[in-house]
């Protein structure tokens, strides 16, 4: 009850502050940041994967709906939501005790940084190619897709420090 | 049968993966028909309220900006008004109304509560829908010149196109010549837009101003959309490929006006007769 209550706020707060401030930030007029998806990252390791799922395709949803962009975010979070275990398991050492909880305090900062540059560069792929649709600005895209991954991840680090540390 | 149906339960994830993404894609490929779902863009009264809400908390910040720009606004329509007032009258005035226009049509102040101009398709959201007056695809113009139309309306706000979004174009013509093509953006450089369909024996230079034709019933004619910035002669083409610098600035929207062409269902009909 109490996790459903913290993620259930994390939800709102992160979808908020992801339509009302990060979809204003343009740096450059290639770096467009997506933060939101912190909230897949962080889910507990033993969340059901239909829990991971639906959940992933929701907010993807109201990201879209805020941001008349309608689909693409669900997509490319529902994407990284299907991978996540995939993704945990090849970066995770098979002997090492994985903690229940992939956040920045409770794991190595080598480890987190690995998990979420990964799967944020796997969101914003997804994300940037839907958008554009075509393959004939291949390499601007990649250019933003690579920038933007790397300002995403960085919010995301200075985040943890900042707010998510309980 | 049992053998399948076992299988799909031990791969249940990917199963549910495959559904919900497919779900997606075809939200974002059939984008038309869903977008005209109600509750599916920003006009809905949630996110409009969520914006709403925070834009009159922004706004402040740029009261100073705002104010210029009414107060400019405000001495340029006194220009235009005390020289109206003040011409001598005869009969042939009777064919020069301030705005040329086919139609008359109303103007429906609204303030922008959303915006983006970092996307490949751009919308606004605005605080006004519905119950004001606003219907799809009428234009939406600020002072400067013409910044979208309306996509879909909810009761008490309204989501638009905004000309940075490659999913519409719009009738412009040259204020010189009287040419006119058709202009739309390319998805790079929120200041910039491409108009195309000038044919090479115009006679263009740079800084040549571009306004609305009045051909397309969203917009009355001669509203400003911007400058002529740079523009080539493609080989083996009979059009010029145009930069236009854009009049409006999109990073900095506050306040807008939607416009209302009184007889454009009338206009349609004739135009759908015509054809």
């Amino acid at each position: 009850m109490r996790d459903l209550l913290k993620y259930g706020f994390m939800f709102i707060v992160l979808s908020l502050v992801q339509v009302l401030i990060f979809n204003q930030v343009h740096l450059g007029g290639s770096i467009n940041p997506f933060i939101y998806i912190l909230f897949v990252l962080l889910l507990p390791i033993n969340t059901p994967r239909y829990i991971l799922l639906l959940t992933g395709f929701i907010l993807g949803l109201v990201i879209d709906i805020f941001s008349n962009s309608l689909g693409m975010h669900a997509a490319a979070t529902v994407f990284i939501a299907y991978l996540r275990p995939f993704v945990i398991r090849i970066i995770s050492n098979r002997e090492e005790d994985r903690n229940n909880y992939p956040g920045l305090k409770q794991n190595s900062f080598s480890w987190f940084l690995a998990y979420a540059l990964i799967m944020v560069f796997l969101h914003h792929l997804v994300f940037f190619f839907l958008e554009f649709f075509t393959f004939t600005h291949f390499m601007s895209t990649l250019l933003k897709v690579i920038l933007s991954s790397l300002f995403s991840v960085f919010i995301i680090i200075v985040s943890q420090y900042l707010i998510f540390r309980e | 049968m049992k053998s399948l149906f076992r299988y799909l339960l031990r791969n249940y994830a990917f199963v549910l993966f495959v559904l919900l993404e497919t779900l997606a894609l075809t939200m974002v490929f059939n984008y038309n028909s869903f977008q005209k779902a109600k509750y599916l863009n920003s006009a809905n009264q949630v996110s409009g309220m969520v914006y709403n809400l925070f834009n009159s908390v922004t706004s402040y910040f740029r009261l100073a900006s705002d104010n210029r720009e009414l107060a400019e606004e405000n001495a340029r329509l006194r220009t235009l008004l005390g020289n109206f007032l003040n011409r001598p009258v005869d009969s042939l005035s009777l064919y020069e109304p301030v705005i040329q226009s086919d139609s008359s049509f109303r103007i429906t102040t609204a303030r922008v509560i959303n915006n983006s101009v970092n996307r490949a398709f751009n919308y606004i959201t605005l605080d006004r829908g519905r119950k004001h007056g606003i219907k799809p695809d009428q234009g939406i113009i600020s002072s400067r010149g013409i910044v979208g139309v309306i996509g879909e309306a909810s009761e008490s706000y309204a989501m638009g196109l905004s000309v940075l979004n490659g999913r519409w174009s719009i009738s412009a013509k040259l204020k010189n010549s009287g040419y006119y093509g058709s202009l739309h953006w390319d998805g790079t450089d929120y200041r910039y837009a491409i108009l195309s369909e000038i044919p090479l024996h115009v006679d263009i230079a740079l800084g040549d101003t571009v306004e609305t034709s009045g051909y397309s019933a969203v917009f009355p004619e001669g509203i400003l959309i911007g400058t002529i910035s740079d523009f080539t002669e493609p080989d083996g083409e009979n059009y010029y490929s145009i930069d236009v610098k854009l009049a409006v600035d999109f990073k900095s929207l506050s306040h807008v006006e939607v416009v209302e062409i009184f007889d454009k269902e009338e206009l349609k009909e004739l135009e759908m007769s015509r054809d």
